[in-house]
C-alpha cells in the first residue's frame, strides 16, 4: 500500500488547488454566505467542477466516468476544505455516485450516471432521523401496496437536501426501528407530490435540509439496492463517504493550522513575534503531529477503497475518528491563539472552526468511531 | 531464477547450516566486547559465524567488514533470519549509532580500524555525551581534552554512559575550544576505557537495574589519530549520531507489524479483557477502560502509517519533515500503552519482586518504570517539541 500519491493523483491535486484557490477562494464562500444565495453554491463554478470531471471521478468509464479512485476524489476534496468551497461534489460526486454505481441495476446506472458525470444531476441522501448519527434507526415507513410503495417519515440533516434534483431515502419495509434488517432505499425526485422540503440554516452556511414525507408514492422500480437489504449497501457508501468526508476535515485543518502559523510569526506582543513563546510553540508541534497522523490515516483509508481492503470499515473509522479530534483541536487553537481576531468574523479561522463542528457530526463523531472501532475489533 | 531468488535460497540454505539450534529459540542477545559473556555456548559461535560474513551489520561496505548487501537482499536475509526464529546475533551501539556516524564522518585510516572490530562485536562502545551540567543543554558541555603531543589530555564526568562498566571504548563529546561559541569549540573523541584516568560507577534506576554509569576522566588520555570529524567539528557528528539514537528510540513507540495493526491488539485489548474483566458478550466489561484501549489503538494505527509513509517519502528522495515528531509522539505513546496496562492490572502490576505475581507481572512493572526514560534520553520531548516548531514549522527564536 502506497501511502504517497503517484504521479497522477498529485497533478490532479495540484489542478484542483491551483483551480480552487483562484476560482474559489474563502471570499467565494463568504459571497454566497452573505448573499443568502439559495442554491447555497455557484451554479456556473459546479459546471466547470464537473467539467474538470470532478463529478464522474468514482464513476466507472462504461457510463462516461473516469474512475479514478477515492485517493482522486480525497485530493480534491482536501483541496476543498482548504478555501471552503460550497459544491455538491460530496452529496453527489461520492454518496450518489457510490450509492447508484454499487448499488443500482443495469436500468438505473444507465440513466442516472451519465447524468452525474454531466452534472445535469445532483442527489442528496435522506438517513438520518435524529440528532445523531444512527443508520438503522429509520422510522421513516415505506408500505408495500401492489407495486407501489408509500413512504411516511421525517428525515433531517439531509447534506444539499434542498438543491438536489434525485433523494435516495432510507426507509423501513419491515421489523422496527433499530432493526439492521428490513430497511429500504428508495430513488424519489424532489418534486414528487407530497415531499415537504425546508433548508436549515446550519452554522457553517452550508447546505442542509429537514425533509417530510407524507404519502409519497413509488413504484417498485425505485427501489436502489435490494428490497429490506438496505443495510448492506448503506454501509459500504457510508464507508467510502466518511473517508471522503475525513478528506475535507484534513484539509480543513491544514489550513486553520498553515493561519495560525502565519499569525504567530506575525503578531507581536511583549516587544515579541508571539511565536517566539515556547507555551505556544509547544501546542503549535503538538497541532503539528497529531496533522501528520491524520494525514496519514486518510490517505491510507482512501487507498482501503481504492484496493477494496478487507480492513475497509476500519480503516474508514480511523479517518474519520482522527480527522474529528484534530480538526477539532487545531480549530479551537486557531481561534484561541488568534486572540480577540479569531473570534471575528472578518478573520476567516471562526468560519474553518464552524465547518469542522458540522463536519464533526457528518456520518458519525469521534464517540461513535471510537464505539464502531472497538466493536469491529472485538473489543 | 533472478539474482534475488538465488540470495534467498543461498542464505535459506547458510542459515539452516550455520544457525546453531539454541540460536533458534527467544532469548538475550549478546553484546561482545573484549570481555564477551555468553549465556549459552551457541551465542558465541553464532556471533563468530554472522561476523565473518558480515551479516552482523549486512549492509555496510564489505571492505570494512560489512554485508556489503543491498537493501532488498538485506529484506531477504531478516526475513530468512525471522522464518527461522533466528535471534539477532549481535546488540551493539557500535552497529546502531558511531557506525553510521563513521561511516559518513571519519577518515578512510578510522573506518578501517574501528568498523571490523564493530562488525565481529570484538569492541563494546558505550556513549559519553550528557554531564551533569549539561542535559537538555548538550553543547554546553564542559569534559575538556587538551593536546599534549600526539595525544589529548581529557578531564570531567559523563552521565548516562549506557553499560560503561562493561563497555571497551566510548565516543565522546568534549570541550576542545574554550574560547569558541558553545556549539563550536566540542570534538568528537574515541576513548579507550581500559586506563587508570577513566573510572565508572554504576547508577541504580527507579526499575531497579543499573544500565547507566556515570564516567569520570582524571587525566585520561586519548590519541590524537582518534578525533573523528575534525578538530571543533564535533557537533555536526554528534546531531547525526543523536537521529540514528532517536530513531532506534521511537521505534519502542511502534508496536505493531507494518501498519501498526496487529500486535497492538493482543496486548492491550487482551490484557484489559484478562484483568479488568469481561462481559457475557466476552467483551471488555468496563466500558471506561475500552474506550481508552481502542483510543490507544487508533493512535497506535496512525503512527504506523505515519511511520510508513516517512519511509516511503524517504525512499523517494524527500527526507520527509514529520521524521522530526517521532520521537516525540512514540515514546509519549509507549509510555500511555504502559499506563494503561497497569490500570487494567490493578495491584498485579505493582509487584517488586517473588511470590505472587507471574514473571509477565513482574516484567510489565519493570518495563512501565524503563519507559520513563523513553522521553527523556536521546532529547527530552520538550527538547522535541522545541525541534519541531523552530526546524519543520520554522517559529522564530526571537
Amino acid at each position: 500500500m502506497a501511502l504517497i500519491l503517484n504521479e497522477e493523483q498529485q497533478s490532479l491535486k495540484d489542478i484542483a488547488s491551483e483551480f480552487l484557490q483562484s476560482n474559489a477562494p474563502v471570499t467565494h464562500f463568504r459571497e454566497i454566505r452573505d448573499t443568502q444565495n439559495e442554491l447555497g453554491y455557484d451554479e456556473s463554478l459546479w459546471m466547470e467542477m464537473v467539467n474538470l470531471g470532478w463529478s464522474g471521478i468514482l464513476i466507472p468509464e462504461e457510463y462516461g466516468g473516469f474512475d479514478f479512485g477515492m485517493v482522486g476524489m480525497g485530493s480534491i476534496l482536501e483541496e476543498a476544505g482548504k478555501t471552503l468551497t460550497p459544491s455538491p461534489l460530496f452529496s453527489t460526486g461520492v454518496l450518489g455516485a457510490s450509492l447508484l454505481t454499487l448499488g443500482g441495476n443495469d436500468s438505473q446506472k444507465q440513466t442516472y450516471l451519465p447524468q452525474i458525470v454531466d452534472g445535469t444531476l445532483t442527489t442528496a441522501l435522506a438517513l438520518e432521523e435524529s440528532n445523531r448519527h444512527a443508520p438503522y434507526s429509520i422510522d421513516t415507513q415505506a408500505k408495500k401496496n401492489g407495486d407501489q410503495f408509500i413512504i411516511s417519515g421525517c428525515k433531517n440533516f439531509v447534506i444539499d437536501g434542498h438543491s438536489s434534483n434525485l433523494l435516495i431515502v432510507a426507509a423501513r419495509t419491515e421489523g422496527s426501528v433499530n432493526d439492521e434488517s428490513g430497511i429500504t432505499l428508495f430513488l424519489v425526485n424532489s418534486d414528487s407530490q407530497g415531499v415537504e422540503i425546508t433548508k436549515t440554516s446550519m452554522v457553517d452556511s452550508r447546505n442542509a435540509a429537514n425533509i417530510k414525507f407524507s404519502d409519497v408514492t413509488v413504484s417498485s422500480d425505485n427501489i436502489l439496492g435490494e428490497e429490506n437489504n438496505g443495510a448492506s449497501l448503506l454501509e459500504v457508501v457510508l464507508d467510502r463517504a466518511q473517508i471522503a468526508i475525513s478528506a475535507e476535515m484534513l484539509g480543513n485543518a491544514s489550513q486553520a493550522f498553515n493561519l495560525t502559523l502565519e499569525y504567530l510569526k506575525e503578531r507581536k506582543q511583549f516587544g515579541a513575534v508571539i511565536g517566539t513563546f515556547q507555551a505556544l510553540q509547544h501546542r503549535a508541534a503538538e497541532m503539528y503531529s497529531e496533522l501528520e497522523l491524520t494525514k496519514s490515516s486518510v490517505i491510507a483509508a482512501c487507498n482501503a477503497v481504492d484496493e477494496n481492503s478487507n480492513d475497509l470499515r476500519r480503516m474508514a473509522s480511523l479517518a474519520k475518528f482522527k480527522s474529528g479530534e484534530t480538526n477539532h483541536l487545531i480549530t479551537n487553537e486557531a481561534v484561541q491563539m488568534h486572540g480577540g481576531v479569531g473570534v471575528t468574523d472578518e478573520y476567516d479561522v471562526g468560519l474553518f472552526m464552524k465547518r469542522a463542528r458540522v463536519t464533526e457530526q457528518i456520518f458519525g463523531n469521534s464517540e461513535y468511531h471510537i464505539d464502531r472501532y472497538a466493536t469491529l475489533s472485538d473489543y | 531464477m533472478t539474482d534475488l531468488q538465488t540470495f534467498r535460497e543461498e542464505t535459506k540454505n547458510w542459515l539452516e547450516a550455520n544457525c546453531p539450534p539454541e540460536m533458534r529459540k527467544p532469548g538475550d542477545v549478546a553484546w561482545g566486547g573484549r570481555n564477551a559473556q555468553y549465556s549459552h555456548p551457541d551465542q558465541k559461535i553464532w556471533l563468530e559465524r554472522m561476523g565473518d560474513k558480515g551479516w552482523t551489520c549486512p549492509t555496510w561496505p564489505s571492505e570494512y567488514g560489512g554485508g556489503g548487501l543491498s537493501k532488498e537482499e538485506n529484506k531477504i536475509l531478516q526475513e530468512e533470519m525471522g522464518a527461522i526464529g533466528a535471534r539477532s546475533p549481535l546488540a551493539s551501539f557500535g552497529i546502531w549509532m558511531l557506525g553510521p556516524a563513521l561511516l559518513e564522518f571519519a577518515t578512510e585510516e578510522q573506518k578501517k580500524e574501528h568498523l571490523p572490530q564493530i562488525v565481529k562485536g570484538e569492541i563494546w562502545w558505550c556513549q559519553g555525551y550528557s554531564e551533569p551540567g549539561s542535559g537538555s543543554d548538550l553543547a554546553s558541555l564542559s569534559t575538556k581534552a587538551v593536546e599534549d603531543g600526539d595525544q589529548y589530555i581529557v578531564n570531567g564526568q559523563k552521565v548516562w554512559t549506557s553499560n560503561a562498566d562493561k563497555a571497551d571504548k566510548i565516543f565522546c563529546l568534549v570541550r576542545t575550544g574554550p574560547q569558541e561559541p558553545k556549539h563550536e569549540g566540542i570534538s568528537f573523541l574515541l576513548i579507550d576505557m581500559d586506563q587508570p584516568g577513566v573510572t565508572t560507577r554504576p547508577i541504580k534506576l527507579i526499575s531497579g537495574k543499573s544500565p547507566f554509569c556515570e564516567t569520570f576522566f582524571d587525566d585520561a588520555k586519548a590519541p590524537q589519530k582518534d578525533l573523528v570529524g575534525g578538530l571543533n567539528k564535533g557537533w555536526t557528528v554528534a546531531k547525526r549520531l543523536l537521529e540514528h539514537e532517536r530513531t532506534m528510540i521511537s521505534a519502542m513507540g511502534l508496536t505493531g507489524g507494518g501498519d501498526g495493526s496487529q500486535k497492538t491488539k493482543s496486548g492491550l485489548a487482551e490484557i484489559g479483557k484478562k484483568y479488568a474483566g469481561i462481559d457475557s458478550d466476552q467483551k471488555i466489561s468496563d466500558k471506561a477502560f475500552r474506550k481508552k484501549v481502542t483510543l490507544h489503538d487508533l493512535n497506535s494505527r496512525a503512527f504506523g502509517l505515519t511511520m510508513q509513509r516517512v519511509g516511503e517519502e524517504t525512499k523517494v528522495g524527500s527526507p520527509s519533515p514529520a521524521a522530526a515528531m517521532a520521537k516525540y509522539y512514540g515514546t509519549e505513546h509507549n509510555k500511555l500503552r504502559y499506563e494503561l496496562m497497569l490500570e487494567a492490572m490493578g495491584t498485579s502490576a505493582l509487584g517488586w519482586e517473588g511470590e505472587g505475581f507471574s514473571m509477565e507481572e513482574l516484567a510489565i512493572t519493570r518495563d512501565w518504570l524503563r519507559t520513563k526514560a523513553n522521553s527523556i534520553e536521546g532529547g527530552t520531548s520538550e527538547v522535541q517539541l522545541n525541534v519541531i516548531s523552530k526546524r519543520v514549522l520554522g517559529l522564530p527564536d526571537k
